[in-house]
């Protein structure tokens, strides 16, 4: 290519990435925007991409507006954490198991969970509910958290990076007189540490952000989890833009803060999966 | 087998289990025993409380005459449709331009994939009002700028399954971008090298070594996306809260059909019958797949 042309063609390509990239990052500035604009600029029958003063009472009204909203941030941040701190715990041990140890059952147990995992969690969620129903846990913590407590593909995942770890290191750690437990919690666990923080944060983020389980788990008002308590908030307040904007922002905030902190161990967790198939 | 050694293994599969017993537990109670207590499920007639009736096959005969399922399941089809292709052509681009050695790719990385980490319920929230029929909607606004009057987004049938996939075309776009970003960067630089000093053409490098050798990374975004595809429920829910989904019904999917069925109805056999319904069909187009992969994808 010549240099001319190089030039025409590297710039057709920051000028396609640019539109492209400000025409995903609109509805951010669309929400953003709406969350902090006066009444005068809201119900006009036009849209006012510029508020010209910022309200930011806007915020503060939509959270005095649902007296719920603090408890069900707590509600979602709680199950996200107590979910993702188990999840991790029982992946690790049963990810152990499968890359450390020779035991009967091992190929057959572990086809058995690959295969539950082309089951669509969909097809589940009926005889979930009844089971949770019977255990007598509708409405309760319990439901919200117990039932995901343990992931197929995280424990595929870590078991992945076990198996790079030599057994040799076993070995030399038995003679020492180290104890499978220990060996585990002391040498492996922060040799993989990396694939901790990216399936921690899958999980916490799935937490997070799932809705339909405990939209039918939960009946009661301190119980529900900040994405069904927004999807109420919509149906009460669905004429004020105003206010459910600023509640989405709230919403949204946490995990894109999350999102920036911890983007590239995010980006390349997601670039693994792809790659591995 | 020495006794010793036998006597190990047998310590070793006691460990072991323990290890497994709490993943285990949890797996077989909520993933494993419900595959099949959903299977016997959907042979009743059931609100899972006082009324347990036998109905045997019942279920499955009453939903291949059902035209609300029928209907659910051919909007399930549009929206898987409307969304993987779009979505998949333009990640491919997208990564594409990405991939040509540009200043700021994290910068631009980040606003490709911020959608994606966004819940949808909150996400959903926004795109009502941008698909506000008024001209105070944005995507209205954005129109008007080309000389195109507002349209109803949300209200208009010829219209809601278009906006649904818009929506959902977005929030994935970034996964995919990254996915696909990752596949052609794993690509070796010198085949590119090579093609170029034999005077090949863009296009040739494109057919010949890129989109072969990018063959399974497409493969898993194709699969991935039509499964997810097919289990979306929560953006209907929230772009029509008042309704059993889309104007006369026209983006009410298979899931949402389950979830009206379930939990506005009570039909709680009927419900797991179209669970199965959409196992039956995920499963079926996952071998299609695998067996066209099996002729068109190819591993390094």
């Amino acid at each position: 290519m010549s240099k001319a042309r190089k030039t025409a063609h590297m710039t057709l390509v920051y000028i396609l990435l640019t539109v492209g990239a400000v025409m995903m990052l609109m509805p951010f500035y669309y929400m953003l925007s709406t969350s902090v604009k006066a009444p005068e600029e809201l119900y006009v029958n036009r849209l006012v991409w510029f508020p010209s003063k910022i309200v930011w009472k806007n915020y503060a009204d939509a959270w005095n507006e649902e007296p719920y909203f603090p408890r069900y941030f707590f509600n979602s941040a709680f199950i996200a954490t107590i979910t993702t701190a188990l999840q991790l715990l029982t992946s690790a041990l049963a990810a152990y198991a499968f890359s450390n140890i020779d035991f009967w059952g091992k190929e057959t147990v572990f086809m058995i969970l690959l295969g539950t995992m082309m089951i669509p969690s969909q097809v589940t969620l009926v005889p979930n509910y009844a089971i949770i129903a019977r255990l007598g846990w509708i409405d309760t913590y319990k439901a919200l958290i117990v039932p995901f407590t343990a992931s197929v593909f995280g424990i595929f995942m870590m078991r992945q990076f076990f198996q790079t770890i030599p057994l040799e290191m076993w070995d030399a750690a038995q003679i020492d007189g180290c104890s499978r437990f220990r060996y585990l919690w002391v040498v492996m666990v922060p040799l993989a540490r990396p694939i901790f923080v990216t399936s921690g944060l899958f999980t916490f983020i799935g937490g997070w952000n799932s809705f339909l389980w405990p939209l039918i788990v939960t009946n009661s008002d301190h119980l529900r989890t900040i994405q069904v308590g927004l999807s109420r908030f919509n149906q009460e307040f669905g004429t004020r833009p105003d206010l459910l904007m600023a509640a989405s922002t709230l919403a949204i905030a946490p995990l894109v803060a999350l999102f920036f902190v911890a983007q590239n161990q995010f980006i390349q967790g997601i670039a693994r999966t792809g790659l591995k198939s | 087998m020495k006794p010793s050694h036998s006597r190990k293994y047998a310590r070793d599969t006691m460990a072991a289990y323990l290890y497994l017993a709490p993943a285990l537990i949890i797996l077989i109670v909520f993933h494993f025993f419900p595959a099949f207590y959903a299977l016997y499920l959907s042979l009743f007639d059931t609100n899972l409380f006082g009324r347990w009736n036998w109905v045997g096959l019942g279920n499955y005969a009453q939903l291949l005459r059902d035209q609300d399922f029928l209907r659910s399941l051919a909007n399930t089809g549009k929206y898987v449709l409307g969304t993987v292709p779009v979505g998949m052509a333009l990640a491919l681009v997208i990564a594409g331009l990405l991939n040509q050695r540009i200043r700021g790719l994290a910068t631009y990385r980040t606003a490709f994939f911020l959608p994606y980490v966004t819940p949808v319920v909150a996400i959903s929230i926004v795109w009502t009002w941008i698909y506000k029929e008024d001209s105070a909607g944005m995507l209205n606004a954005v129109l008007s700028w080309f000389g195109i009057g507002p349209q109803a987004w949300l209200l208009d049938p010829k219209w809601a399954m278009f906006a649904l996939c818009l929506m959902s075309i977005w929030r994935h776009l970034g996964y995919n971008v990254v996915i696909f970003l990752a596949g052609l960067q794993n690509i070796p630089a010198e085949y590119y090298e090579a093609a170029e000093i034999d005077g090949a053409s863009g296009w040739a490098m494109f057919s010949k070594i890129t989109w072969p050798l990018l063959s399974p990374t497409t493969y898993f975004i194709t699969i991935i996306s039509i499964i997810g595809s097919f289990q979306v429920f929560t953006q209907v829910y929230v772009l029509w809260p008042n309704a059993l989904g889309g104007p006369l019904g026209t983006t009410r999917v298979v899931v949402k059909y389950l979830y009206d069925m379930a939990w506005g109805s009570y039909q709680f056999g009927y419900a797991s019958a179209i669970g199965y319904m959409l196992f039956a069909i995920i499963f079926v187009l996952t071998l299609i797949q695998r067996n066209v992969a099996g002729r068109h994808v190819h591993y390094q």
